[in-house]
């Protein structure tokens, strides 16, 4: 038997020793380490801010599946927001805001609605397809792409000789937070018994509804602030597809993760870089030619369902997951 | 005897008729967002209505081409409202439908059939096609606990690049490479009204509507899956296997929305051909969903909803074209529509009124 303490991290030793054996090999065949794990950290910064959001959601107790919905309006109205205050950073702010919102309307429509929450996920996504279009031709008369001005996007900033975009940073800190907010402190326990024991948090004298609506609109703000960075600091504007499967991606390392903040972060680093991988293939001369592009582009979803074909039965959910509270 | 026949068809009767009317209300609730949405970014929603409903009706080719759009979208429906019952969300249907059009194009373009034969098999290929596609998130389900929502987008998300890896790589027509080669005319449905796209398809799609009606609810399969979906744990006890119910109604959704894309390629002309954007069959397996809950996830009341959603889909040009809504805007119509039908409280309200209005009537009486 292995010591426990060593268990913890055969995870993130296994991580790392794939990395550096698989950057090893992308080397020989003239691939750059590090654009690809330049790449990785800018496309983890989505997917872990929408992980953490979901996290909190689904520890909380409510199932929200329109994650992808999220990302993507917050992602177009980002660009819309950055332009009219001629700011990225104001861009980014409202389009947290903004998910702020959509979560928040989310969590009144599952608790007081008491709505089948998976199916309003799903509508979630299909309005936003649907709107984000509607809303680009009315605002801006393109169909589905808009490239802002150069002074609204946020460059990364470069550590060291290493390009990391500052909400990476932020993100990558938000993991250890949150593990703490839901760990050590008083609303985190709040949230676990909504999720967990709903009836002994209302025995207590706290409202399951507010706690459950709190975590729905913190996800959203994380889902928000992952979607405006999207079109404001990594693609330097949107098109209608930007989302690309993200929100689903976030669900499923969120669903590997067990709800665990911290591997969370582990498994946004995996899809990064498998994300990394699959745009550096498609983007480096030698290389692309050989290998057909659009079956580069499965390589993220590939990777996906492996994932969490394998940690699945790991994972432990909260009893109370995606029932609405009635109170006796 | 007679009395309670009579008064089993009164309740049945009354209950068609209240899920009707939520359906119709729901529908509305949409349609006035979608109107506030309008007004909001300065267009007029009565107009855009107007030409929405005439274009779809009464335009050129209107009512034939709005039956004729509804095709794959009962299809679809029949995909998610089948793993519904069952307590699934197969919302793979737009995957499997590519693959579905994949099919069809194979059969249809190289195999050498004489008439009503190839149209059967090309048919037939097209849909297994579709349940090949369906079997991976079955499988992930059934034998490994993946979340099927996130598989099944998944394996949406492969089956576009796969698609359009074949269209545009071993498919293609050489005299224009951005589409496949066309369907033979021995692999084509009849056209049922000129200048429109209304095929025999229609007939085609009926027939699975109503062979997934007497499946759910004539036989021990479809028994199972209602079951099951109503309480899962009282199925367990019972001896219904969860593998069997997940593998059952994801091999039924696929063949739905194989069989949605294969009469996409085959059954609407004039374009015979699957093009390499997959523009003209992509969005129907995600208002297939709309199509489902619309129809309360019942196989003949998808008929009717697909109806609806093919009037908005169809109408959504001309609301584009005289009123200039962007026709996108149906889509998120249809995302109101599927969040409203997931509050049951709307229903409680509908049903509280009616209690209220029922027995105010008696009262007066």
């Amino acid at each position: 038997m292995m010591k426990p303490w060593i268990r913890r991290f055969t995870g993130v030793i296994g991580t790392i020793i794939s990395v550096v054996f698989l950057l090893y090999i992308y080397e020989k065949i003239g691939l750059s380490p590090k654009s690809i794990l330049q790449t990785t950290f800018l496309a983890l910064t989505p997917l872990l801010l929408a992980a953490l959001g979901e996290t909190i959601n689904e520890k909380g107790g409510l199932v929200n599946i329109g994650l992808e919905g999220i990302l993507l309006i917050t992602a177009v109205l980002g660009v819309y927001f950055a332009e009219i205050t001629h700011s990225g950073w104001y861009g980014l702010i409202l389009g947290a805001l903004l998910g702020g919102f959509i979560g928040f309307i989310f969590g009144v429509i599952s608790v007081y609605g008491k709505a089948d929450q998976i199916v309003v996920g799903i509508g979630l996504n299909l309005f936003a397809l649907g709107f984000v279009q509607f809303f680009m031709m009315a605002v801006w008369a393109m169909p589905g792409i808009r490239i802002p001005p150069k002074e609204v996007i946020i460059p990364p900033t470069t550590i060291s000789g290493f390009r990391i975009s500052l909400i990476t940073i932020v993100s990558i800190m938000l993991a250890p937070i949150i593990h703490y907010l839901i760990n050590k402190t008083k609303f985190g326990l709040w949230l676990r018994a909504a999720g967990e024991a709903p009836e002994s948090l209302d025995a207590a004298g706290v409202s399951v509804e507010k706690i459950r609506i709190t975590g729905a609109t913190i996800g959203g703000l994380l889902t928000g602030l992952g979607g405006a960075y999207m079109s404001l600091a990594w693609f330097g504007g949107v098109v209608k597809e930007i989302t690309a499967g993200r929100g689903f991606i976030a669900l499923a390392i969120m669903v590997a993760s067990g709800l665990r903040p911290l591997y969370a972060l582990l498994f946004s680093f995996i899809f990064g870089f498998a994300e990394a991988t699959a745009i550096a293939i498609s983007l480096t001369p030698g290389v692309k030619e050989v290998v057909p592009y659009h079956l580069i582009l499965m390589i993220p979803y590939i990777v996906t369902l492996a994932t969490v074909s394998i940690f699945m039965g790991r994972a432990r959910f909260p009893k109370a997951l995606g029932i609405p509270y009635r109170r006796e | 005897m007679a009395l309670r026949l009579a008064g089993e068809l009164r309740e049945n009767v009354r209950r068609i008729s209240v899920s009707l009317l939520i359906s119709l209300g729901v529908f509305l609730i949409g349609l006035s967002i979608g109107a506030v949405l309008m007004v909001i970014f300065g267009y007029n929603p009565l107009k855009a209505y107007r030409s929405l409903f005439y274009g779809a009706l009464l335009g050129r080719g209107g009512l034939a081409e709005s039956i004729s759009i509804s095709i794959p979208l009962m299809l679809s429906g029949l995909t998610f409202a089948i793993s519904a019952r069952a307590g699934l969300f197969n919302i793979g249907a737009e995957g499997q439908i590519y693959l579905g059009a994949i099919g069809a194009v194979i059969a249809g373009a190289y195999l050498l059939l004489p008439f009503p034969l190839h149209l059967i098999v090309t048919t037939l290929f097209a849909m297994l096609l579709g349940v090949a596609w369906s079997l991976g998130p079955a499988l992930l389900k059934a034998y490994r606990g993946v979340n099927e929502v996130i598989a099944t987008i998944m394996f949406n998300w492969i089956a576009t690049y796969l698609a359009m890896y074949l269209v545009l790589n071993v498919l293609y027509d050489p005299q224009r490479a951005e589409r496949t080669v066309t369907v033979l005319p021995t692999a084509r449905y009849p056209q049922l009204v000129e200048y429109s796209s209304l095929t025999t398809a229609i007939f085609a799609a009926l027939l699975l509507c109503i062979v997934f009606y007497l499946i759910l609810f004539k036989t021990k399969i479809g028994y199972e899956l209602r079951v099951y979906g109503s309480n899962p744990d009282a199925a367990k006890y019972s001896g219904i296997s969860s593998k069997k119910v997940v593998l059952y109604s994801f091999i039924l959704g696929g063949m739905a929305a194989g069989l949605a894309g294969g009469l996409l390629i085959t059954g609407r002309p004039p374009t015979f051909a699957l093009y390499g954007t997959l523009g003209n069959v992509s969005g129907y397996g995600f208002d297939g969903i709309g199509v489902a809950l619309i129809g309360r996830n019942h196989p003949i009341g998808i008929i009717l909803s697909a109806f609806l959603i093919a009037l908005l889909r169809n109408g959504g040009r001309y609301m584009e074209f005289q009123a200039g809504v962007y026709s996108e805007l149906v889509r998120a119509i249809i995302g109101i529509i599927v969040i409203a039908l997931a509050i049951p409280e709307i229903y409680e309200m509908v049903a509280r009124y009616i209690r209220i209005r029922r027995a105010r009537r008696m009262v007066e009486q």
